[in-house]
């Protein structure tokens, strides 16, 4: 920037330094984005692929082919199905998951009580349990009461794994909120509750969605629970569905289908990622964590 | 007070307000936080807390045939005290286990350190960027929310033998094959995943750094170089440190790639999560159990000392600085 109001005979080769730094800066974000969607958009290239030509590797379906798209819905895989338990599982579980940490991430955020921090600490750490020394023992118990191939044996699991960054998420939302509101609305004659309801709620919805569409996305991703607790086809999620399609041949992995179900699964999350992405990553980096 | 028993700390809160507080404290909040509480902490117990300590029972038991009074065989689970921990550490599963720590610790420091290297390399490039900000944002997002499950899948295709890989490289490799090359291709796809995420947590936190910090940094005469060593990171530490330990407890429970990228029981690729699943998958929870109690314990003494060494501060800077750094944050919004 400064070349172009550097006089005379000092322009030129700072101008040149100044264009190459651009051309680098070009260069470096290419390089970016094509880091990040290069494997992507070869997962949506094979998918379109003829399933005679699956294993070429031209940068374009030669032609062009939905074939693969309708082995996907094949009723022999039962997609359709899987689908329909994954929207249930990750809905369930996100609307779970923020009704319950609403009312506890507003308790941390505005209200005083003791061991708030060890408490605040303690619901952060959960989140750092590895799923396995949950899903042992809850294999175990949900066998005992014959809750498995349930949806609720792979809800509660995994309410146990949002809720904690859920909670996180939402307080540090509350915390952005001017405590001033709530206390004008008390001294106009609201309760704490009506306070709660009527100025908090509205004005944290922004943050609310951001929180759901997280932990949705790491709901609808989820693959050990779904995998343990889960061994009829009728009940399991897409994505354990689509890992355990099978060729015509018993040891033919139907890339061509996988690839095509992926971009099925795929392509709502990464809509919903570019239209919200500004929320997202305020959702991420408010957390700082996944 | 039925919530008593359920949440001693704030019940605890309610009887005894304190004097300091009570102009924030309006409508006596030591219930009320109980009560709003309680179901969160009802939750974590049931699902966390319990099967942590369940685990652990679990891993003391061992199930088996033995004779019953009558003489007859039955399935029934007796106390073995430490047997399955000996077991695993040097007994019949002890090649296992040591296969499974080694290969975790090797993914979880191989990852977390590429991943790192090359977040804070994109999260430098777009904070330089001036256009197509958002789009980058957003490409860079795409990684992160394809299913793992999924990435595994194109991953495999990509790494098939005659897959793209392959043609790229001109070489014959079997990648998805037990072996050396396996684990390499867990740690490319690994890092496609998540080094992202790294970059967009560095990201927000180079928003934060005032510029007119690197504008005195640039008269004092400090090289490109010298303001990344001793302004860029010293600044942007702790978002880094929070985005590392994230990655790193991830990286230690690390199941869905592994499992179908590669596949089970593949030595090379055999993760501490996969043994423990596998056993669990038949029915010897015993074992299982004991697999997951000791990579807890593995997982919470790296948290510790990481958290300890480095002084990352997960809930510290929200709760010390929290004024000052949202806004900070907004600005930074704004000017981005």
């Amino acid at each position: 920037m400064t070349a172009v109001t550097a006089p005379g005979a000092a322009k030129s080769p700072r101008a040149s330094k100044g264009a190459w730094r651009r051309r680098l800066l070009y260069a470096g974000v290419a390089l970016v984005v094509g880091y990040c969607l290069v494997p992507f958009y070869w997962m949506i290239v094979s998918a379109f692929r003829r399933p005679a030509n699956q294993f070429e590797n031209t940068p374009l379906p030669a032609p062009f082919s939905l074939e693969n798209f309708s082995a996907v819905f094949n009723p022999d895989n039962g997609f359709g199905r899987s689908l329909v338990n994954s929207v249930v599982v990750a809905g369930v579980t996100t609307v779970l998951t923020l009704i319950v940490g609403v009312f506890t991430a507003y308790a941390l955020a505005r209200l005083d009580f003791r061991f708030k921090n060890a408490l605040l600490g303690i619901i952060i750490a959960t989140s750092m349990f590895p799923g396995i020394s949950q899903i042992v023992p809850l294999l175990k118990l949900f066998t005992d009461i014959e809750w498995m191939n349930t949806y609720q044996a792979m809800i509660l699991p995994s309410l146990g794994f949002a809720l904690p960054l859920a909670v996180w998420n939402l307080n540090v939302f509350f915390r952005q909120l001017p405590f001033e509101l709530e206390q004008a609305a008390m001294v106009d004659g609201c309760s704490r509750g009506q306070a709660f309801r009527k100025i908090i709620i509205p004005l944290a919805a922004p943050g609310v969605f951001t929180t759901a569409i997280i932990t949705f996305i790491a709901a609808w991703n989820e693959f050990l629970i779904a995998r343990t607790m889960v061994n009829e086809k009728d009940m399991q999620t897409a994505t354990v569905a689509i890992s355990k399609f099978t060729g015509s041949a018993t040891f033919d992995q139907p890339f061509g289908t996988q690839m095509a179900a992926g971009v099925v699964v795929t392509v709502p999350l990464v809509v919903m990622v570019l239209i919200f992405q500004r929320r997202i990553i305020a959702g991420l980096t408010a957390g700082g964590v996944k | 007070m039925a919530t008593t028993t359920k949440e001693p700390p704030s019940a605890g809160a309610a009887k005894t307000p304190r004097p300091p507080k009570k102009e924030r404290d309006v409508q006596g909040s030591g219930r009320l936080s109980a009560l709003l509480l309680s179901p969160t902490i009802m939750v974590l117990a049931l699902v966390v807390g319990y099967p942590v300590i369940a685990a652990f029972r679990e891993s003391l038991y061992k199930r088996g045939e033995v004779l019953d009074a009558q003489g007859f065989i039955v399935e029934s689970e007796r106390f073995v005290g430490l047997d399955n921990y000996t077991a695993i550490f040097s007994g019949e599963n002890a090649d296992a286990f040591w296969n499974a720590f080694y290969n975790t610790t090797f993914f979880l420091v191989v990852t977390v350190s590429l991943e790192t290297v090359i977040g804070v390399a994109m999260a430098l490039i777009m904070h330089q960027a001036l256009r197509g900000r958002a789009f980058v944002r957003a490409s860079i997002l795409v990684p992160w929310a394809i299913p793992t499950a999924i990435s595994g899948l194109l991953w495999r295709w990509i790494f098939q033998t005659d897959g793209v890989a392959n043609a790229i490289i001109g070489r014959q490799i079997l990648w998805t094959t037990d072996g050396f090359h396996a684990k390499l291709g867990i740690i490319v796809a690994e890092t496609w995943k998540t080094a992202p995420f790294i970059g967009l947590l560095v990201l927000a936190g180079l928003q934060m750094i005032p510029r007119e910090v690197y504008e005195a940094a640039k008269v004092d005469g400090a090289s490109a170089f010298e303001q990344f060593r001793r302004i860029t990171l010293p600044l942007v530490k702790p978002a880094l440190l929070v985005a590392v330990l994230f990655r790193m407890l991830d990286a230690l429970r690390m199941f869905d790639l592994p499992f179908v990228l590669i596949g089970p029981n593949k030595d090379s690729v055999e993760t501490l999560t996969m043994i423990a699943w596998q056993e669990a998958n038949n029915l010897r929870y015993g074992p299982a159990a004991a697999y997951a109690t000791v990579l807890f314990v593995y997982i919470a003494v790296l948290a510790y000392l990481f958290v300890k060494l480095l002084g990352a501060d997960v809930i510290g800077e929200a709760r010390q600085q929290r004024k000052p750094s949202a806004k900070r944050k907004k600005l930074g919004k704004v000017s981005a």
